[in-house]
């Protein structure tokens, strides 16, 4: 093992983990260190990392939004890329940082740069580095959620699907309504919880009826909000993100499951 | 009231931060008034006219128009006729006083009893001319005039429109060019019709004759 | 009408549980967003079209006050008359003068959301004036004495069953004695009913969808030809439109009418679409005497040159409110006011003050999918946004959510603590779900777990593992 040597070769890569991977559930962090050191990148993990901001953000709070991000800047722009296994908050860097600094052309400029080379993970195996298949096992039949920030902010939707039909036994069956937002939204769900449910009671009763065996997307926040709703509902689905799966990392309980 | 005129406008250029638009910019935006840019025209409104007079009778159709498409002129009062004949609707007709209109051998459909003149609630059946036809969406053109009274297009059960192929045009920017070709400036209507008047608003489920005809028939001449 | 957008929170929860609604809004998600989709399909240039809707509207909105002057000039050369309003007041005092000078007792009204906003019918009302909306949905919605929840299909929020309830409650006067379910016999009932209502009129009131500057013209766009009734039989015509309805010429508006009809019904082009221009002319045979036009700023123009003017683009086509899984989930009324939905939530605060709809630019997981479907091109989510932060300027954002945010971005801004911080907490998370790897209740997070399970913590998290294995590799 020798990742922390520096390889000159070697795209070297930042990895976001995000608040949510770095409390809930790290095995998504390692899975993406896995699938991109598979796919020749060196990857370091800042520890000058917390959150990317998008809760202050989307709660209007621009100070401690551009605090944040400033931190973020700081801490990421001397790689060669900034990878986050999560839409929603690598669509916060990308497609956000640059406005937060309006009138601050000196910040906006770092900004841009760091937009410029940060990627969702999955996106970013297919899109940048050409991954066209993982070596990967998981006996299931499998359905995907297209978190909106990620099919909306970054255009993710076929590359998921794209590698997971190389994962050996999988089977995906997609749900109706995939695109439809889960409910969680951040804030939203604690600030407007009656309405986040109906949102996530919808979404769990189009997974069901997918009768797919596990449920995968490429954020955890939604994850944990769909999970969370299908384990209060009984159903006996598990929940995984999909860097697990790619990574094959799979031999660890599912989100929400007892060891 | 001019007071409002006066606040609305101040606060819409402080706004804009500038005054009046003035100068070039304001010879700029006279030329784009005088002389319209076309934006995006829809490929399929740009095809040969021959194809233009299918597309037409087709998006009427799909829109649930029924078309009928006659060789000549003379042969539009036979098949006004049949047509009322095949629903079941009495040979009465309100025409639009036309002169093209009027000089078709009506007398070749002896049993049409034909008034002129424009629509009052009851009449159950009313012709006129269209102005042009529109392929890109299978759309007819009328315009309000002493010739074409716009009630004719609302209040009766029926509305039958005598359109020329010759008039069909590709898209809606080519019915403007032969509106301002006119050069009688815009009448107080322009109707674009395409298919009889309907409603969703009971459940979202279509019906078709909310307020205005239930049926809309086209005779087509020369298609 | 009365904002109720105060209370949105609880008005959506009234909604959810408001089990005709639900029923009704069914057809909602089953019709429109299917609908659009396949019209779209059937036209290559639609995301050219919408490209050029944008920017068409954003140079009428850079010379909004060019524009304006012309249409009122051309309107004038052909006879018909111009009156600005700033607010709903001066709007109703033109509509009701109006009226008065013809001494008019009924008006019949096409669809006009314009109307709506300024209140018209209650006003009427208030005058001795009978308003009479002969839009299907309106007519279904004005029996029942209630407000569109929805800006092109006013009575979504109702089933055959309350229309049939409505129209038999109303309609044994002209000998409609039986009650009918059938949506095409209730349909025929409004027609023979609203028949006479056209022909004894004295006004027509109509909206505009679009103002043209060229010809001095207002254009109606719809389906069901009460709009064309309306403004051809009765002696005056009053079209009420909004300051940014301008639109250059017909070729502009021919742009637009493409961008309109397939995202809003998903038809190509609606059944009519009718261009006006001034009072009939001495040779005509039918048509009205009088032509005005109202054109109303009520706090539009103070949005042009800032953060909202994007939202001047709108042509009210309701793909944002058809699509949005918040509207699909509680419908327009809970929005508390004329214009609900996205669109609403951006515009609302405007029109009726940020501390009265604070709520609504809040209540959207920004989830994009408005922005995806909006015609022309508008950041709906952005704009919400920028709701947010001034609310949160102002201290108007509930002082909870600023005390956990404040306490949040403490640490967050702070890696060292917030490490230490996460890793307790994820500890802490870990022993509450230990035996089910959930926890099912959990205090403070009751919004979360009153509905749903919290998925536990794995235990130790990311950055204290990874700094354990790089310490082992060093
Ligand atoms: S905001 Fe966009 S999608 Fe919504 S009504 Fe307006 S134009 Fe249509």
């Amino acid at each position: 093992m020798s990742a922390t040597l520096s390889c000159p070769h070697k795209p070297r890569v930042g990895l976001f983990v995000t608040c949510l991977v770095d409390v809930f559930r790290p095995t998504v962090g390692f899975a993406a260190v896995k699938l991109l050191e598979d796919a020749g990148c060196t990857v370091e993990v800042p520890a000058a990392q917390t959150c990317c901001g998008q809760p202050a953000y989307n709660s209007g709070d621009r100070a401690d939004a551009r605090d944040l991000a400033r931190q973020v800047i700081a801490a990421f722009e001397d790689f060669d890329y900034v990878v986050v296994p999560s839409g929603s908050c690598g669509g916060t860097i990308k497609r956000h940082y640059p406005h937060l600094f309006d009138g601050d052309p000196a910040w906006q400029t770092r900004a841009e740069r760091l937009s410029a080379k940060t990627f969702e993970l999955v996106s970013f195996l297919t899109d940048v580095l050409g991954v066209e298949r993982v070596i990967a096992r998981y006996p299931d039949t499998v359905t995907y959620h297209d978190s909106c920030s990620g099919l909306r902010e970054l255009g993710i939707k076929s590359q998921p699907r794209r590698l997971l039909a190389t994962v050996a036994d999988l089977d995906l069956r997609e749900m109706a309504e995939s695109e439809v937002c889960c409910g969680f939204g951040g804030t939203f769900c604690v600030k407007y919880p009656e309405l986040s449910n109906r949102m996530v009671s919808e979404k769990a009763a189009h997974i069901q009826t997918s009768e797919a065996g596990t449920l995968l997307a490429g954020d955890l926040g939604c994850l944990l909000n769909m999970a969370g709703k299908l384990q209060r509902e009984g159903a006996a689905i598990k929940v995984r993100h999909i860097a697990e799966v790619l990574a094959g990392m799979t031999d660890i309980p599912a989100i929400g499951e007892p060891d | 009231m001019s007071d409002a005129r006066e606040q609305i406008l101040n606060t819409l250029r402080r706004g804009l931060q500038r005054g009046p638009v003035a100068g070039e910019r304001r010879a700029e935006l006279e030329a784009r008034l005088a002389h319209p840019p076309r934006n995006v025209i829809p490929a399929r409104a740009l095809r040969p006219h021959f194809e233009q007079v299918d597309l037409f009778v087709q998006m009427a159709r799909n829109a649930a128009a029924t078309v009928d498409p006659v060789t000549h002129p003379a042969d539009v009062p036979v098949a006004v006729s049949a047509f009322l004949d095949c629903e079941g609707l009495p040979a009465e007709l309100v025409m639009a006083p036309d002169p093209e209109l009027a000089a078709l051998p009506w007398s070749e459909a002896p049993t049409l009893h034909i008034e002129r003149r424009a629509a009052v609630d009851g009449d159950q059946t009313s012709v006129s001319l269209a102005f042009a036809g529109i392929a890109e969406t299978g759309t007819l053109v009328l315009l309000s005039g002493p010739y074409s009274p716009t009630t004719l297009n609302f209040l009766p059960d029926t509305h039958i429109v005598v359109l020329r192929a010759d008039r069909i045009v590709g898209a809606y920017e080519d019915a403007w060019d032969l509106l301002r070709a006119r050069g009688l400036g815009m009448p107080r209507t322009v109707n674009f019709i395409t298919g009889p008047s309907r409603s969703a608003d009971i459940e979202q489920t279509v019906q078709m004759g909310a307020h205005g005809p239930l049926r809309l028939h086209v005779v087509l001449v020369g298609g | 009408m009365q904002v109720t957008s105060q209370t949105f929170k609880s008005n959506a929860s009234v909604a959810l549980r408001d089990a005709a609604l639900q029923r009704a809004l069914k057809n909602l998600k089953a019709g429109f967003p299917g609908k659009r989709a396949a019209a779209i399909a059937k036209l290559p240039e639609f995301d050219q079209l919408r490209d050029a809707g944008r920017d068409l509207k954003n140079h009428v909105l850079e010379h909004l006050d060019f524009y304006l002057e012309r249409f009122e000039a051309k309107v004038i050369e052909q006879g018909g008359q111009v009156h600005w309003a700033r607010d709903a007041a001066e709007a109703r005092q033109i509509v009701l003068d109006i009226c008065r000078s013809v001494a008019a007792r009924r008006v019949t009204k096409g669809k006009s959301m314009i109307s709506e906003e300024i209140g018209l019918n209650e006003f009427l009302e208030a005058h001795g004036i009978q308003p009479v909306e002969t839009d299907l949905g309106e007519y279904i919605i004005q029996l029942r004495h209630e407000h569109p929840s929805h800006i092109i299909a006013p009575a979504i929020h109702l089933n055959r069953d309350q229309v049939a309830d409505a129209f038999h409650a109303h309609h044994g006067p002209y000998g409609f004695t039986e009650r009918n379910e059938n949506p095409r016999a209730l349909m025929n009932e409004a027609r023979q009913v609203l028949r006479q209502q056209f022909l004894s009129a004295d006004v027509g009131i109509t909206g505009a969808n679009f103002c043209i500057a060229e010809t001095g013209t207002t254009v109606i766009v719809t389906n069901e030809g009460n709009g064309d009734l309306t403004q051809i039989l009765p002696r005056v015509h009053i079209a009420l439109a909004s300051i940014e309805k301008m639109v250059p010429t017909l070729e502009d508006v021919s742009t637009l009418t493409r961008l309109l009809t397939r995202s809003a019904t998903g038809q190509e082009i609606t059944v009519y679409t009718t261009f006006s221009s001034g009072p009939r002319r001495v040779e005509d045979l039918d048509g009205p005497e009088q032509f005005h036009v109202v054109l109303l700023d009520n706090g539009r123009s103070g949005m042009l040159g800032g953060e909202f003017q994007d939202m001047l683009r709108c042509i009210r086509c309701s793909a944002c409110m058809n699509h949005c899984p918040v509207y699909g989930a509680i419908g327009g009324h809970a929005y508390g006011w004329v214009y609900p939905g996205p669109m609403g939530s951006v515009l609302t605060p405007q029109l009726v003050g940020i501390d009265a709809a604070g709520q609504l630019p809040n209540a959207s997981t920004f989830c994009g999918r408005c922005e995806e479907v909006c015609p022309m091109r508008i950041p709906l989510p952005k704009m919400m946004r920028h709701w947010r932060e001034r609310e949160f300027e102002r201290h108007l954002s509930p002082a909870a959510v600023r005390f956990g945010l404040g306490a949040w971005a403490f640490f967050a801004k702070r890696p060292r603590l917030y490490r230490i911080v996460a890793g307790v907490g994820a500890w802490l998370l870990r022993r509450l779900g230990s035996r089910k790897g959930r926890i099912e209740r959990l205090p403070l997070a009751g919004g979360w777990t009153a509905w749903r399970d919290l998925p536990a913590p794995q235990g130790r998290t990311f950055q204290q593992q990874w700094a354990a294995r790089q310490g082992a590799r060093s």
